[in-house]
């Protein structure tokens, strides 16, 4: 633990920390261009140069790691003058284009420099000039820009890792660029603009859109998937101008994904804006609320309550899933389902369906089994988690399932689920490396949970855990996790929205419904369902998009995106979170929780919650969890899954189509893009690779 | 000058340079066979025909495990990996201070006149490639041309033009110094045109 002493300030830090890091601890600030926190040191950018005593030149403080009796200056006329050395350095190819550079107002350089800048130029000759480069429809070049830092190289090998970018040519000829022009093939590339301390980066759906100082910031969360990263939606008037990452370390550390960084345009297209019922001639009229609760009511009053079902889809809040709870317990109907994707879990201990290593949990695992999942693409965040700890510590990773380049190493078992068999047996090679490692963790992913042999499966995957020590029972350690696809599901599971013990699942309603068992069908924001089903059922859809769902409907009701309300989230870990709203929902729509109280009163039952505070009490009421917000809730270690046989029907792939997944997605022109030009790309080059 | 990669279609070593291939990537330490990169390249390079073709980058890439663009970037990053295809004699003027004193930008100049072709090109019959290149450590021995792998010294504008007709002709050229000096030897009074 070395001492050492910054600008007369004495400081005893761990040993590896470097100067920078040891002047952060103190609150001093250094500038820096190159240097990030969660990247590899590169120390090539200078501008953090401090003074170090018996050191005749000035030092790098990000590339120089703290020892014992260092005494540091940071604020001397020298390395001031150091300092405006290397920054004047930089300027000389750097365009003076801020007023028409998107980076203006938010920019590193713009800031230093306005620090330790001069007043004028003292580079007579032309400056330098870089063709742009091409890196796909989400990243905006403006090469001539680039200062070097070469924080996006190494973003694409360390975090991304798709080692896609390069620094070709040297000198003074030196680039930033891709070996042949083509779209960064990472989830994650949009992060890059974040990092990117200069105009070189920028978001290309976002370019020429907004300053940063027009914008209002609201912090929220993520529900492109379970993941939850925290983000901040930033707003100019009613319109939602961009996302970007918060920093959460627990969840997403500084970055999120492409999907919820750019699908934030589908917001704007196809949105339900008033209420709609179908007309004698089978077409959708718009009506007022009232008219539509009524058509809604005259229809419930003659069914008995179990012949009316409910569906809840991947993005809703849990006040809305409550409210509706509550509802359908009213009129009678034991047929409610949150598992629109057909999942069979969720009836067994809170364990039993929780991601319960934790996220930041996953960087102590020495050993990883994938189960029917493919991380990458179902919670990019997750599979960064993983390609982290591999880098740090070489995390050996198994995949028993439709196989996926991943971004790391990975052993592929093949997608027969009898090798699960196998290695709860022992007779798999892979059941000795289960067998010696310390803190083993397996990830089941929807491929394995929507089959229908799924609760064995589960079972099965409960023996393996406690065959192979991956739950402890002296330490907190329990690397049993289910990692969920759908930003509702946990919370919805938490509230018990499944069918009671006479209650269909989503399949079952969907086949009651062809039978005229089922008679009219409550959609709260379900698009990913078989609707051709419910061609001749009586079908309310309540959300934010004329999708699937809206398709089938009799009765529409325009509810909330994401960004419109304040909400509730569980996340794939078990975590509650709450988002504020940040715009107010288009038209006549209105905040989800809010249709459905309006319509109880329609409807004779009335909700007895009549402010936001009020469902959220209703919410703790149901689950004391819902009081916990932020924290994880360890789940106790209990029994669940059942005894049975594996079908042999292989492993598959739950998402084909990273880009285009949710009813918001399906709208974004920027994901259309993304669609076509990555994944187009990437299916291309495996049918080639084949 | 940009560079770019200049496709081809496709690249193998030949048997000879497989022996050699092997023999270079038991020089280095086991996993450490990345680091054999520039002389894989190199000896691609001499495979070619003095020059660097992408689908070399690709393959030697591919062969130690490294994505294509960390080759692209050492190939970039060297001078001496040409990009582009070179003649059969590529000439390397040195036009660094002491070259550039002893009359290095007259021999550019005679050879661009002569050869009808600016810095980096190509003659159209495929013989030369005139580019100029930073220091080669043979100041004592200033102006210095290296032709492909064999320096020429002492140069004056005459000297080099005519060393440029023996290599057209294809008579026998001798490396080192034209005026016949020994190493770096003191050269005697009136040895040299410009004295």
């Amino acid at each position: 633990m070395p001492k050492l002493i910054i600008d007369d300030q004495e400081i005893e830090v761990e040993n590896g920390v470097t100067v920078l890091q040891a002047a952060e601890m103190l609150g001093i600030e250094i500038p820096v261009f190159c240097y990030h926190p969660k990247l590899s040191i590169a120390g090539n950018c200078r501008m953090c140069l401090v003074q170090m005593e018996k050191s005749p030149k000035p030092i790098a403080s990000c590339a120089m790691p703290a020892t014992e009796g260092m005494v540091i200056h940071t604020q001397t006329p020298m390395v001031k003058k150091a300092r405006q050395g290397v920054l004047e350095f930089l300027l000389i190819n750097h365009p003076l284009d801020c007023p028409i550079c998107d980076q203006g107002g938010e920019c590193d350089l713009q800031d230093i420099t306005m620090a330790y800048g001069g007043d004028s130029s003292r580079f007579g000759l032309n400056k330098r000039a870089v063709p742009d480069k091409d890196l796909g429809p989400l990243i905006e070049t403006a090469m001539n820009r680039c200062i070097h830092c070469t924080r996006c190289i190494r973003f694409a090998n360390e975090i991304a890792g798709v080692p896609e970018l390069g620094a070709t040519g040297r000198g003074e000829h030196m680039e930033i660029g891709t070996y042949i022009e083509k779209a960064i093939t990472s989830e994650l590339s949009g992060n890059m603009i974040d990092i990117c301390p200069v105009g070189a980066l920028t978001s290309k759906p976002y370019s020429f859109q907004g300053r940063p100082w027009e914008l209002s910031s609201t912090p929220s969360v993520d529900v492109f998937d379970a993941v939850g990263c925290a983000i901040r939606i930033d707003t100019r008037g009613r319109e939602v101008m961009r996302i970007l990452p918060r920093q959460s370390f627990q969840i997403n550390e500084d970055w999120i994904s492409d999907k919820s960084r750019f699908a934030y345009d589908g917001l704007k297209y196809q949105r339900l804006d008033r209420p709609y019922a179908k007309g004698k001639d089978g077409r959708l009229h718009p009506v007022s609320w009232d008219e539509a609760f009524n058509v809604i009511a005259d229809h419930f009053q003659h069914l008995p309550g179990d012949h009316i079902a409910a569906i809840v889809g991947d993005m809703v809040d849990t006040e809305a899933i409550v409210a509706l709870k509550d509802l359908m317990n009213a009129i009678g109907s034991p047929h409610i389902d949150c598992r629109q994707d057909g999942s069979k879990i969720g009836y067994g201990p809170r364990s039993s369906y929780l991601f319960n290593t934790t996220i930041a949990g996953i960087e102590k695992a020495d050993f990883c089994l994938l189960i029917g999942t493919n991380p990458r693409w179902e919670a990019p965040l997750i599979n960064a988690r993983i390609r982290k700890n591999y880098l740090n510590t070489g995390l050996s990773v198994a995949l028993l399932g439709a196989p996926h380049e991943l971004g790391y190493p990975v052993e592929h078992l093949g997608d027969d689920p009898l090798i699960f068999e196998k290695i709860l047996k022992g007779r798999h090679p892979i059941s000795a490396a289960l067998k010696s490692a310390k803190f083993p963790m397996l990830i089941l992913g929807q491929g394995a949970l929507k089959r229908n042999d799924a609760e064995v499966i589960l079972g099965l995957a409960h023996k393996i855990a406690d065959k192979y020590n991956i739950v402890h029972q002296s330490d907190p350690w329990n690397g049993f996790n289910i990692l969920h696809s759908a930003a509702s599901r946990v919370g919805a599971l938490d509230l018990g929205f499944l069918p009671g013990p006479q209650g269909y699942g989503v399949s079952e309603i969907l086949k009651g419904a062809a039978q005229k068992k089922i008679e009219a069908v409550y959609l709260l924001g379900a698009d990913d369902i078989d609707v051709s089903s419910l061609e001749s059922t009586f079908v309310v859809y309540q959300g934010h998009h004329g999708d699937r769902g809206a398709s089938v409907a009799d009765v529409v009701l325009p509810g909330s995106a994401y960004t419109e309300k304040s909400g509730t989230y569980v996340n794939t870990e078990g975590r509650v979170q709450r988002s504020f709203k940040a715009v107010s929902p288009p038209g006549e729509a209105k905040e989800d929780w809010k249709i459905i109280r309006a319509l109880s009163d329609h409807l004779g039952f009335e909700l007895p919650y009549d402010s936001l505070n009020d469902v959220r009490a209703r919410l703790v009421e149901v689950n004391s969890l819902f009081d916990e917000l932020d924290t994880i809730q360890k789940a106790s270690w209990e029994d669940f899954g059942k005894e049975g046989t594996v079908l042999s029907e292989p492993f598959k792939a739950t998402i084909d189509n990273f880009y285009m997944t949710d009813s918001i997605s399906r709208h974004s022109v920027t994901m259309a893009k993304c669609a076509q030009e990555i994944q187009g790309d990437e299916q291309r080059n495996q049918i080639h690779e084949k | 000058m940009k560079k770019s990669v200049t496709h081809y279609e496709t690249f193998e070593f030949s048997e000879k340079n497989k022996k050699k291939l092997t023999d270079i990537l038991t020089r280095y330490p086991e996993g450490r066979q990345a680091s054999a990169i520039l002389p894989l390249f190199e000896l691609a390079q001499r495979q070619c025909g003095g020059w660097l073709p992408g689908s070399a980058i690709e393959k030697i890439t591919q062969m130690l495990g490294l994505p294509v663009i960390r080759g692209y970037e050492v190939a970039t990053f060297y001078t001496m990996f040409n990009l582009k295809p070179v003649g059969k004699y590529h000439l390397q003027v040195c036009g660094t201070t002491p070259c550039m004193l002893r009359g290095s930008e007259d021999l550019k100049a005679a050879c661009q006149k002569k050869l009808s072709i600016g810095l980096g090109e190509t003659t159209k019959d495929g013989l030369f490639t005139l580019s100029e290149v930073e220091c080669i450590g043979a100041c004592v021995n200033a102006p210095v041309v290296q032709i492909n792998d064999d320096f020429y010294e002492d140069l004056t504008k005459e000297s080099f033009i005519k060393l440029l007709d023996d290599l057209k002709e294809g008579k026998k050229v001798k490396a080192g110094s034209v005026i016949g000096r020994q190493g770096s030897a003191p050269e005697k009074k009136g040895d040299h045109a410009q004295e």
